[in-house]
């Protein structure tokens, strides 16, 4: 299913490629841009075959892990020192899947602790404050957040570095330190989301028959939670959360510029705004995968949670 | 007298050859008053350079396409970086004089025969001694026919180079060029060691540590740099940081230390951090809006005066530019140049003037100005400005707004459209742009200024002056093209627009500042120091 999915999205991918105004030959070459160079160009790189020759051509070497070259590097002077797309994509990746992971780390837990203690409490102060305090987190742009962060946490009071610029040769606990801003910002932009989804699953389930019987078997509220609540609330938490950490991974081009991040998403705007075609393509895909990998796991986990599942009526 | 005696003093106390007593001592004997001398005192110990610190700098520039191969650099990002881990055979100063660099001096008898000697004992990073073979491979990188060099255009007159012993290099150029000691200063003909153009080893006052495309470069002071006086702090870090709030962040909390191109739109509230001077810099760069002769009305003479003389020049400075620029005399030589023409007449807006020469050309109707700000950012606003003055003069211009996409080759320098709206880099010396946009004989000729008496002259001019060595008469040549762009050519040239950067109170430079490109010529790494 998966596998489907993912075609359909590398030709909807490919097409609106397609649709994309303007021309790569113009966009690279700029002002020295006549007629013959942009064709020549146009020539080079494959441009003048037809859409679905092209679309075979990149969907069969990227089967066999080939992003191809990317289109920019070559400028007007003729020089060539275009790089290979799986060069420029996967260490930018690494970056964005390490700041997701330091997000994920503190927003999972967090938000999992908030849901199932306001459920607990639900209607008290605690429960009201808490959602007031991730609502608003979330009501914000996260470029705002991100302001107000760097306005308290850099500027008044110099905690955290305002820019993020990491490279492969940070160590670990530099680089932790250095994300701890765009970090936190992401955690603020997603807490309230999974928080509240995990609360109402719980609290939706405490209406239910079978918790009305441990409840009258003696349990605590605490047990009822953990023991005999949670467990049916799986799968929609998983859902949640599957979809938050892809969020993380595709949607964060803003934090990453706001804090000079060197990430995945600045690549793909990069290569959107000069055209580079190859790049662009295979950030998408990438992004594509990250969202159907995730929802499978979050069905996997759906599953493994709830057996009835297998078994359909 | 007295301040002869007093600047030398200063200087003595800069170098150290004196302490600040004995400064004290000499200049009250001179009769002025302690404070005064000790404030004297003072900003001679703050321009004194001091060693040491970690500098960092965040560049409005940076792609990941860029390599540490000089014959790529593109963009701002590479010419720093490539300025301070390497050198080239001579260097424009801060002054804005060009001074020998590698080469220890050179000369030429008719212009043809360039002989450069090298400076001796000079050391690569990589522990090799620099000689003749190496500025012969480094120069050969960038000639011949597969050569993919960006400054391959730049050399194409160089007919051979020849080694005389280990520190003599010979040029021969196919025809004579007074310029040809500037063209080897250009940021790609740097030299590096004989068969290792791309690695990135130089002469420079920094050794590269770790270079990522489009994020940073780590670069460390070179213990062993010939160059005295330059290369202060330990380390260097050069960041790319393309969105300027994040720069302008990072300026303000201290995460860098200096940073080019400033935010015009929020400069204001910049300015008011303690923490942040900012620096304007006249340099090349100007905006230009080119009209073509061989469109019809453009070709009349009275009706390209007639709109050279019906544009308020400071109004655009002042609205475009915020004022961060210079008022531009319709030819493309700025203050920063050598030969500016400083003689000639400013033209102002003159709505007589305009008037009379509009009568003279008989013509009649709507003048359509093509503008984008694919152009330069505020080409538009820039050209309605523009309308709104002409019309005082009686003279109706329609502004057509033309679409970003494929502006440089649908619009600009293109027959469909007789005038538009232009960017120009500048160029460092006065050869060198007229060749690229004036003569004609190139390609970007915009304004097709060809045929008339004016650029038959301009043409024979730019020749002439190209072989002169005689630096008065040069002048004498490039005055008069100057004259003859402004007043015969097709180009307006409203506005020269500024380096406008911005660097913390802990840095500290010379009081002259290079203005042939940004930050400080782009050496502003080997030239500055943490005060």
């Amino acid at each position: 299913m998966g596998l489907v999915t993912l075609s359909v999205v590398s030709i909807i991918i490919f097409s609106s490629m397609e649709l994309l105004p303007g021309d790569f030959g113009q966009a690279v070459l700029g002002q020295a841009a006549t007629e013959e160079t942009v064709a020549a160009f146009r020539r080079e790189l494959g441009l003048d075959q037809s859409a679905v020759m092209r679309y075979g051509q990149w969907i069969s070497a990227a089967l066999q892990g080939d992003l191809g070259t990317s289109f920019s590097g070559r400028n007007a002077s003729g020089v060539d020192r275009s790089r290979e797309v799986i060069d420029l994509v996967v260490p930018r990746l690494r970056n964005t899947l390490f700041l997701a992971s330091v997000a994920a780390l503190i927003a999972v837990p967090l938000a999992l602790i908030l849901g199932i203690t306001t459920a607990l409490f639900r209607n008290s102060i605690y429960d009201r404050s808490v959602n007031i305090g991730t609502l608003t987190t979330i009501s914000f742009p996260e470029f705002f957040v991100a302001y107000i962060l760097i306005l308290f946490l850099s500027s008044l009071y110099p905690v955290f570095p305002s820019l993020a610029n990491v490279d492969s040769d940070t160590q670990f606990s530099e680089r932790f330190y250095r994300t701890a801003l765009p970090a936190l910002t992401l955690t603020l932009v997603i807490v309230a989301h999974m928080m509240r989804m995990t609360r109402a699953a719980i609290i939706n389930l405490l209406a239910s028959p079978y918790i009305q019987m441990a409840r009258l078997s003696g349990a605590t509220p605490t047990e009822v939670i953990i023991k005999h609540a949670l467990p049916n609330a799986w799968a929609p938490i998983a859902t949640v959360i599957a979809f938050n950490l892809a969020y993380l991974v595709v949607g964060v081009v803003v934090v990453e510029v706001v804090f000079v991040y060197p990430g995945i998403g600045q690549l793909m705007v990069d290569a959107v705004s000069s055209r580079d075609i190859p790049v662009v393509q295979a950030c998408a895909l990438i992004f594509a995968m990250t969202y159907i990998l995730l929802n499978l796991l979050a069905d996997i986990i759906g599953i493994v949670t709830n057996p009835r599942l297998l078994h359909p009526k | 007298m007295k301040d002869k005696f007093i600047n030398l003093q200063t200087h003595k106390l800069m170098v150290g050859s004196i302490d600040r007593r004995k400064f004290m001592m000499s200049v009250l004997a001179t009769g002025l008053t302690v404070p005064a001398a000790l404030s004297l005192a003072k900003r001679a110990e703050a321009a004194t350079p001091k060693s040491g610190g970690l500098f960092r700098m965040g560049i409005a520039h940076g792609s990941t396409t860029d390599t540490l191969d000089s014959a790529t650099s593109e963009n701002h990002f590479t010419l720093v970086n490539g300025y301070t881990f390497g050198n080239n055979l001579t260097e424009v100063n801060n002054d804005g004089q060009l001074i020998g660099e590698l080469a220890e001096s050179y000369e030429s008898s008719d212009g043809q025969t360039w002989v450069f000697n090298l400076r001796q004992g000079v050391e690569f990073h990589n522990g090799k001694t620099m000689t003749s073979e190496d500025v012969l491979a480094s120069f050969n990188h960038h000639m011949g026919e597969d050569s993919t060099s960006a400054a391959k255009g730049l050399l194409t007159a160089v007919k051979s180079i020849k080694a005389d012993g280990k520190n003599k290099v010979v040029f021969e150029l196919d025809s004579p060029n007074a310029d040809f000691p500037f063209i080897v200063s250009d940021y790609h003909i740097s030299i590096r060691p004989a068969g290792d153009m791309a690695s990135g080893i130089g002469t420079g006052g920094y050794i590269v540590q770790s270079f990522e495309p489009g994020v940073k470069s780590v670069l460390k002071r070179n213990p062993n740099y010939w160059k005295e006086g330059r290369g202060h702090f330990d380390e260097v870090e050069l960041i790319s940081i393309i969105d300027p709030t994040a720069r302008q962040t990072a300026l303000m909390n201290g995460d860098i230390d200096a940073m080019d191109r400033v935010d015009l739109k929020t400069i204001n509230l910049f300015k008011r951090n303690p923490n942040v001077n900012i620096m304007d810099i006249t340099g090349t760069a100007h905006y230009t809006f080119p009209m073509r002769l061989n469109v019809d009305p453009f070709g009349d003479y009275d009706l390209r005066m007639a709109l050279k003389h019906s544009i308020k020049r400071q109004e655009l400075v002042d609205k475009v530019l915020l004022g961060y620029g210079s008022i531009g005399n319709d030819h493309p030589i700025s203050t920063a140049n050598r030969y500016h023409n400083s003689d000639m007449q400013q033209r102002e807006f003159d709505a007589d003037k305009a008037a009379f020469h509009y009568k003279k050309s008989g013509h009649s109707g709507k003048i359509q100005l093509s503008a984008s700000d694919a152009a330069f950012a505020g080409a538009v606003d820039a050209a309605q400005l523009i309308a709104n003055s002409a019309s005082e003069a009686g003279i109706d211009i329609e502004v057509v707004r033309e679409p970003k996409d494929g502006y440089w080759s649908n619009v600009w320098n293109n027959d469909a459209k007789g005038w538009c709206a232009c960017y120009w880099g500048g160029r460092p010396t006065e050869d060198w742009m007229f060749s690229a946009a004036y003569t004609n004989d190139t390609e970007w000729n915009d304004t097709s200024w060809k045929g008339t008496d004016g650029s038959k002259r301009f043409n024979q001019l730019v020749k002439e002056a190209r072989a002169e060595l005689n630096d008065d008469k040069r002048r004498e040549l490039y005055y008069e093209c100057q004259t003859l762009i402004s007043d015969d050519g097709g180009s307006i040239v409203p506005l020269f627009n500024s380096y406008v950067s911005a660097n913390s109170n802990a840095i500290a430079m010379e009081e002259n500042v290079a203005a042939n490109w940004d930050s400080d010529g782009a050496k502003c790494v080997e030239r500055w120091w943490l005060a």
